[in-house]
């Protein structure tokens, strides 16, 4: 049985491969950057605007309300990061309404990718905010007793983000593949619109997470600056 | 093993790449839209409300220039009203002049109209006392009018009252006497006028007879600006007085 479409190799040079995993994110990118470009192609500033404009602004504003429900100061900024992590994660679970797809997400290696990429991009909104040297004192913070666990932190949460959106994932793939092969219609149906939910209620998961450990990483400075005012 | 290292490293480059061209094709795009839009609105709004401000200025413009012709109108209104009833006094108390002049000339007319038939009356009246004087003295004396005027001076003369008969003889004393007629006196006449006069002041009083058509009806002494007459004038101004009280009743 096939736990991860990282197992399905279509083509392999050395180290180099292509697995399913890659071409379906290829495939997943495409239908994001194809769509956001044939829309964005004709946007206007007029009151009367299409409706699939209508639905881009809706998605992108609604990414910007949360993050500035987190807490984060200056929502776009973190837009493009955090906005993309979530549009992929959605976007891959809701194509696995294509038959033969099978979510990149579902691919710990994937998951790992991403969480990996929360794991830099955490510092790095970090020392952007607060200047290098402050940011680093955060692990310190209140002695540097804590150093060890806030290091620790760090790692398990990238574990957990990555291990969650998988095993999520990937188990819904899997039950629907079981599912399959004891009753072939109607439930295999009911459990892919289950599926769908919790990949977007993964991708919300994911993202929100994502947002508040760049909120925690930007926003110590602020007990700092309580005491200066009266 | 469920990680593929490879497959994480290209995953993650995926990623980053996806970030990119997100950001590139998607989120740049949209919030450039939004931020127009917001933009384009707050300026029409910006505008609206400058409109707005326009149109009420101009109506504050409006209103006051319409209260100003409204307070105009009222002035002009007033003013007319005042110079109509200034007209109007100007217009009655001429009416007034003019009747009061013609009032005046009316009872100027009447008054001269009044003066006039006034004379006729006298005229006529001497005229006809004098007619049925002459006419009722022949008819019961048998003498003629002269005759009995003269008779009747005679006996004036005589019955003069001291004073006059004094201051009257001092005079005929140093001056000539003349006796006046409407006609002319006969012999006999002049010589009882004659004797009357010199019993009277009791002296020989040397008198020439004239005669002078004007005087009506009578004979007059004259001397040295005095003179004692008698004529019918006399009992023409009782009648003349009764005549006025008969005109003005």
């Amino acid at each position: 049985m096939r736990l991860s479409p990282d197992q399905l190799i279509y083509w392999q040079h050395g180290f180099f491969k292509l697995n399913a995993t890659i071409v379906f994110t290829w495939m997943v990118i495409l239908i994001l950057i194809v769509g956001a470009k044939l829309i964005t192609r004709n946007l206007t500033t007029e009151h009367k605007r299409s409706r699939w404009q209508n639905l881009l602004e809706i998605v992108v504003m609604a990414i910007v309300s949360q993050i500035k429900d987190v807490g984060l100061r200056n929502p776009k900024t973190y837009l493009s990061f955090l906005g993309t992590l979530f549009l992929f994660v959605a976007m891959s679970a809701l194509c696995t309404i294509i038959p033969g797809y099978d979510p990149p997400t579902g691919s710990l290696s994937t998951t790992a990718a991403l969480a990996i990429c929360v794991l830099v991009a955490v510092p790095m909104f970090g020392i952007m905010d607060q200047g290098m040297k402050g940011y680093l004192k955060t692990y310190i913070e209140p002695t540097f007793i804590m150093l060890p666990f806030n290091l620790i932190s760090e790692v398990s949460r990238t574990l957990a983000l990555a291990v969650r959106l998988f095993g999520n994932m990937m188990s819904g793939a899997m039950i629907i593949g079981i599912l399959l092969t004891i009753t072939p219609f109607i439930f295999p149906i009911v459990m892919t619109l289950l599926g769908l939910l919790t990949g977007m209620v993964q991708a919300y998961i994911f993202s929100i997470l994502a947002a508040v450990y760049i909120a925690a990483a930007v926003r110590t400075r602020e007990p700092k600056l309580a005491p200066s005012t009266p | 093993m469920l990680i593929d290292w490879f497959t994480v490293a290209a995953q993650a480059l995926n990623f980053l790449i996806l970030v990119w061209l997100m950001k590139r094709y998607l989120y740049q795009p949209i919030l450039h839209a939004i931020d127009a839009r917001e933009r384009r609105i707050a300026d029409e709004l910006a505008d609206a409300d400058k409109k707005k401000a326009e149109a009420k200025q101009e109506r504050d413009d409006f209103e006051q220039k319409n209260a100003e012709l409204d307070k105009q109108r009222a002035s002009l209104l007033s003013k007319a009203t005042e110079e109509a009833a200034d007209e109007r006094q100007r217009l009655i108390k001429a009416a007034r002049k003019d009747a009061d002049e013609l009032s005046e000339k009316r009872a100027t007319a009447l008054q001269r109209e009044q003066k006039t038939l006034h004379d006729e009356i006298t005229s006529l009246a001497k005229q006809e006392v004098f007619a049925i004087a002459r006419k009722t003295l022949s008819d019961l004396a048998g003498a003629s009018l002269e005759e009995r005027m003269s008779s009747v001076f005679a006996q004036r003369m005589r019955e003069l009252d001291d004073e006059t008969k004094s201051s009257l003889g001092e005079v005929l004393s140093s001056a000539p006497a003349v006796v006046r007629s409407a006609f002319d006196l006969p012999a006999e006449q002049r010589e009882l006028i004659q004797k009357a006069i010199n019993e009277t002041f009791s002296a020989d009083i040397k008198l020439s007879f004239e005669t002078t058509p004007d005087l009506v009806s009578g004979i007059e002494l004259s001397a040295g600006g005095q003179k004692v007459a008698w004529s019918i004038a006399d009992y023409l101004a009782s009648l003349e007085e009764s005549v006025e009280e008969l005109i003005k009743a």
